[in-house]
């Protein structure tokens, strides 16, 4: 029984690498010779390889390192070359977008425009890669979802980082390439316009959100729970579905009177995932542009309740005292 | 148990132990004080509380306050600020300043003891202005400082230098070139509670008069162009503040609408005063007294050490957790200016826009009013009387009306009524034979105080 009570993969199957399928028109071929690696088994599959990395692979990679390289040398450069700082400091260092001042205008290097060379660097590194999900999924005869679950996260990124600032008319909206200092970032982008929490779209984001972790636990444990059975063997389920399936199924129209099928859990789950970033990436984008206090926003369309008052009447001393900032 | 098992609880263990090595130790105190649902908790740890109320312990004064004795100037040469304070109770203040600031130092501290009334020490001429500054604070900045008012201790506590003091801060060394510019934040900085926001939040805010507010006051947008970056120079400087005063941000915001008045705590303008007081108290006191300061005691810019909220909070809510020391001490609560001060003598308190203050002569009477009445009371028809009567003898001597009122209710409402309350004074000042033309209405720089009886009041004050 324990067996199937592990968080590792407990059953390595051992066998000759396997190449895949036979691809139809293909310009770039495989590359690599399959190898096991016993670790990554514990995860995963074992079999690592063969990979095709082609010229979106390629391009992707490169831009994608030019990037981090022009980040991670001015994170490097901020504490002085010194390697023991930049470690001990590295989740306080960031490369900042221009100041304000700069509006649309490309600024000098170090005052932002390395951000903006490595803002470039990166969305075309991730884009191309996207492209190359979308070919790859092609040359395989399958769907695109993952391609278009990927353009969902790709959507919030560019709204945060391109197309809020545009519509704004300032780079310096956009956020920093920085661990901490983007989370400051997007608690003062929350303060500044009024507490994000009344966005309508930011709730829905999160309900997304939620959503998604909540249906992720529930596919993932039902599976599991049914794996004894053979559950987590799709193959057979496609043909046969089995007493394992069956169970889970049951299993959930016994507890709640309803059960998603085998392919609508996954339906379920990718929907949600999707409209997580892309509900988000609409709220980020009319914060500012459409609605500068979400506060006042939600107070107008009877979002936010009121509160007694417990606190004596609190008038602002600058309405007061005239002048005095 | 099996030996991969004891490993993983190993492992597991090792984790949490990392995991909360960042943690505070428990118990954590919730005392709500926003209507329920809010989260408008203030979170305390007992322990760590009664650390901080030991370190914040005022010291008991030498002795009850000495009134009698002929001024201190007949025995001791140039004093400027506290000549007319009788000997008696200008000895115990200077003995007890000697235990606030230079304890270990003693009197050589400031002065040279051959010849006392020398200000050949810089120490000296730095005292005289700061005795000046805790007179303004207790005497005019009543709006932060309500009764409870400063002393020398409540930033010094035993040591020449406060230890929080700030000063133009360039930020880390970063690499020559064009590369690394951290724009003024990105280090893990003490004084912002170890956040990535910008270090130097003194210098714009607390030095210099730049705008703090950022949010709109409108659903829409309405031509506001305060940006992310200005927001968090403003989060900087509120998470100092919090910090200095051992709060969250609920001690004076709803959070869930920081900007909104009407939903913050009476604290959120005490504070807003504070901020104001320590922008007067750096470029009226601190920022001129820069260079009379050797250079050992400047700023890696040169300039001189300047006030936060943490030079007198330390931690605490209330400096020295609210202990009135001042009361002790009441040549500290007015501004005094001796007639016989030599006004030439002291070019480190001709500060502009200062020192015209320090001349006015001191409130000689205080009419108190009911919530929302213009009527004078019968106890402050007698107050006038009286005054009237002092008045009269003092034929040289003009006054300044200033009516007040408190924050309740509608603010123009309130300010029309301070005004009404300076009428009624001055009619009744009338009646009682004083001539017109020695009274003058004067609309104080802050007419509307806190909530409490004190704000209701129309003072008048002796001017030069």
């Amino acid at each position: 029984m324990a067996e199937y009570q592990n968080i590792f993969t407990r059953v390595q199957v051992h066998a000759p690498a396997y190449a895949g399928v036979p691809l139809g028109r293909g310009t770039w071929v495989r590359q690599g010779k399959p190898f096991m690696a016993y670790w990554l088994g514990k995860i995963g599959d074992a079999q690592i390889g063969p990979i095709y990395l082609g010229f979106t692979g390629v391009i992707s990679l490169v831009f994608g390192f030019i990037a981090i390289e022009i980040i991670g040398l001015n994170m490097m450069a901020s504490v002085n070359w010194n390697p023991i700082q930049f470690v001990r400091q590295l989740p306080w260092l960031a490369l900042e977008p221009p100041p304000p001042a700069y509006g649309l205008h490309i600024p000098p290097l170090n005052d932002g425009g390395w951000w903006l060379m490595a803002g470039f660097f990166l969305t075309t590194s991730i884009i191309v890669w996207c492209v190359r999900m979308y070919r790859r999924a092609r040359a395989l005869g399958m769907g695109t979802h993952v391609t278009w679950a990927f353009a969902s996260a790709i959507w919030l990124y560019l709204v945060l980082g391109f197309i809020r600032p545009l519509l704004m008319g300032s780079w310096g909206e956009a956020v920093p390439f920085g661990i901490f200092p983007h989370l400051d970032w997007t608690a003062a982008f929350s303060i500044r316009y009024g507490n994000l929490f009344y966005n309508p779209f930011h709730m829905l984001s999160i309900a997304f959100l939620y959503g998604a972790t909540l249906l992720f636990a529930m596919h993932g444990a039902t599976i599991l729970a049914v794996s004894r059975f053979g559950g987590e063997r799709e193959l057979e389920q496609v043909v046969d579905r089995g007493t394992a399936s069956e169970r889970a199924a049951l299993f959930w129209r016994w507890t709640m009177g309803f059960n998603a099928t085998m392919e609508s859990i996954h339906r379920w789950a990718w929907w949600f995932a999707v409209l997580c970033p892309l509900t988000g990436g609409i709220g980020i984008l009319l914060t500012g542009t459409v609605v500068d206090n979400w506060y006042l926003w939600a107070l107008k369309h009877g979002v936010a309740p009121a509160y007694p008052a417990v606190f004596p009447p609190v008038v602002d001393p600058a309405a007061l005292t005239g002048g005095m900032r | 148990m099996s030996r991969p098992l004891h490993s993983s609880l190993a492992i597991l263990a090792l984790g949490a132990c990392v995991v909360l090595s960042g943690c505070e130790r428990p118990p954590i105190q919730s005392v709500q004080r926003g209507y329920r649902g809010l989260a408008m908790d203030e979170l305390y740890n007992p322990r760590l509380m009664a650390a901080s109320v030991a370190a914040n312990k005022a010291p008991a004064p030498p002795g009850p306050p000495i009134n009698e004795g002929a001024p201190a100037s007949s025995v001791y040469k140039n004093l400027q600020v506290l000549g007319d304070v009788n000997i008696g109770e200008f000895t115990r203040l200077m003995i007890a300043m000697t235990q606030w600031v230079a304890p270990d130092q003693g009197c050589a501290y400031c002065h040279d003891v051959s010849n006392m009334g020398s200000d050949a020490l810089y120490t000296k001429v730095v005292s005289r202005r700061m005795l000046q500054m805790t007179q303004q604070i207790n005497s005019q900045w009543k709006s932060h400082v309500a009764e409870t008012g400063v002393t020398c201790y409540t930033c010094h506590r035993g040591q020449p230098v406060p230890a929080n003091i700030w000063f133009a801060n360039p930020g880390p060394k970063r690499a020559p070139g064009m590369l690394g510019n951290r724009a003024g934040q990105n280090t893990p900085a003490p004084q912002v509670g170890l956040t990535s926001l910008p270090y130097d939040p003194f210098t714009p805010f607390l030095d210099q008069a730049n705008e703090i507010r950022v949010l709109s006051t409108t659903a829409l947008p309405s031509g506001n162009r305060r940006s992310i970056k200005q927001t968090e120079w403003t989060y900087a400087l509120m998470m100092h503040m919090s910090q200095s005063l051992g709060v969250n941000c609920t001690y004076c915001h709803n959070t869930r609408s920081f900007f909104d008045w009407d939903q913050s705590t009476p604290q959120r303008g005490t504070a807003w005063y504070g901020i104001r007081m320590v922008r007067a108290l750096n470029t009226g006191y601190l920022d001129p007294l820069a260079k009379d300061f050797p250079p050992a005691r400047h700023g890696p810019l040169g300039d001189g050490p300047k006030l936060n909220c943490a030079t007198c909070h330390q931690g605490a809510y209330k400096p020295l957790y609210g202990a009135r020391m001042v009361k002790d001490f009441p040549e500290l609560g007015a501004v005094m200016v001796p007639a016989a001060a030599p006004a030439a003598a002291a070019p480190s308190a001709a500060a502009p826009g200062v020192a015209p203050v320090a001349a006015t002569s001191g409130v000689v009477g205080k009419i108190y009013f009911v919530v929302g009445v213009k009527e004078i009371s019968p106890e402050g028809m007698r107050v006038i009387v009286e005054t009237a009567r002092m008045m009269i003898a003092q034929p040289a001597l003009k006054y300044d009306l200033s009516g007040y009122a408190d924050r309740t209710g509608n603010p123009d409402a309130n300010l029309e009524l301070a005004k009404q309350r300076a009428f009624a004074v001055r009619d009744a000042l009338k009646a009682a034979g004083v001539a017109e033309a020695r009274i003058n209405l004067k609309k104080p720089e802050f007419v509307i105080g806190t909530a409490d009886a004190e704000s209701r009041r129309v003072d008048i004050v002796a001017a030069p």
